[in-house]
């Protein structure tokens, strides 16, 4: 059932971490450097190694770890600009599932 | 004692020679390692080599044969199939009399038959083809070209397609569509039991010295 409720704490929590996780394997960061990643940090545009092939085994990737599927419209660069940007979408994909 | 890799040619009638990388010193156990594909192929050349390096301190022999239309080879990338990829590396077993096969992620999908495989990280044809369709929307995307994976493989499947720096033929792009991983006897090795995340996923290539030592060590312990 569709929700207009928050995304559950617990949940939200889940994305982050896996998206940190993600990043962390996609870009070689450390554990400090990815810890150190907010909802204003910049991802696509703002990190040269993240070019496009880079941003489709990151998003194949936060496919197989959350189970959901992430559709061609919903790709563009306002979802990726950001890491808050690239939650917030995960979160409202996830409620929708 | 370790020795210095060979580099070298092995025919692949009836088409021109390829090239190899081997660590051949004529032991009981000849490891043929069929490489990964595509941009993963890339990411993964140094590590694959390293590992040869490994497991020729642990006395096992490697071959890393070129799949033709990639690396060195003269062939034309947009000529292949995984059809031609499985033909040349049963030339290549043949040639280096390989006794067992290691294949490399979507290397997986054109591996030799008939002998004993163990896959590392294997990928199916079809999850590689959903990663290169989705990196050549993003990046038409970015040059204000609107597109979609649907599309791309609608005129890939009858034309052929260049993605994401990649020609394919339309036999390739069908195939690719088609290739399951089939199931086979030995166990496949997880990336989970390298304890890292695959170097495939780097955004550039990248190493890691102990998951090097890790593979080759579970490869040593499985063909022992």
């Amino acid at each position: 059932m569709a929700s207009n409720l928050p995304v559950p704490v617990a949940e939200s929590g889940d994305i982050d971490l896996v998206l940190r996780q993600v990043l962390q394997d996609v870009l070689g960061l450390s554990s400090e450097r990815v810890a150190e990643l907010d909802a204003e940090s910049g991802l696509f545009g703002h990190l040269p190694e993240l070019d496009s092939m880079a941003v489709a085994g990151l998003l194949t990737e936060i496919e197989d770890r959350l189970d959901i599927l992430i559709e061609d419209d919903e790709v563009d660069g306002e979802m990726l600009e950001t890491f808050g940007g690239l939650i917030t979408f995960l979160s409202d994909k996830r409620s929708d599932a | 004692m370790p020795m210095a890799a060979l580099a070298g040619n092995w025919p692949n009638p009836p088409h021109a020679d390829e090239y190899a990388v081997s660590f051949d010193s004529g032991r009981a156990v000849r490891l043929l390692i069929v490489p990964a594909l595509f941009d993963e192929a890339n990411k993964l050349r140094h590590f694959t080599v390293e590992v040869m390096r490994a497991l020729d301190r642990a006395g096992i022999d490697a071959m890393l044969p070129d799949l033709p239309g990639t690396n060195e080879s003269c062939e034309e990338l947009a000529g292949q199939s995984l059809p031609s990829w499985h033909a040349a590396m049963e030339a290549a077993a043949r040639h280096f009399r390989a006794t067992h096969l290691l294949t490399m992620r979507g290397g997986a999908i054109c591996a030799p038959t008939g002998l004993p495989c163990l896959r590392y990280a294997p990928v199916s044809g079809v999850k590689l083809l959903r990663t290169l369709l989705r990196a050549q929307v993003v990046s038409d995307r970015e040059a204000g070209r609107d597109t979609s994976r649907e599309q791309l493989l609608e005129n890939g499947r009858e034309d052929g397609l260049a993605l994401a720096g990649y020609s394919l033929s339309p036999e390739m792009v069908r195939q690719l569509e088609d290739a399951e991983l089939a199931a086979q006897d030995l166990p496949d090795i997880a990336q989970s039991e390298l304890g890292g995340p695959g170097l495939w996923l780097r955004a550039e290539p990248d190493h890691d010295a102990a998951q090097t030592v890790a593979l080759a060590r579970i490869v040593a312990e499985r063909l022992a």
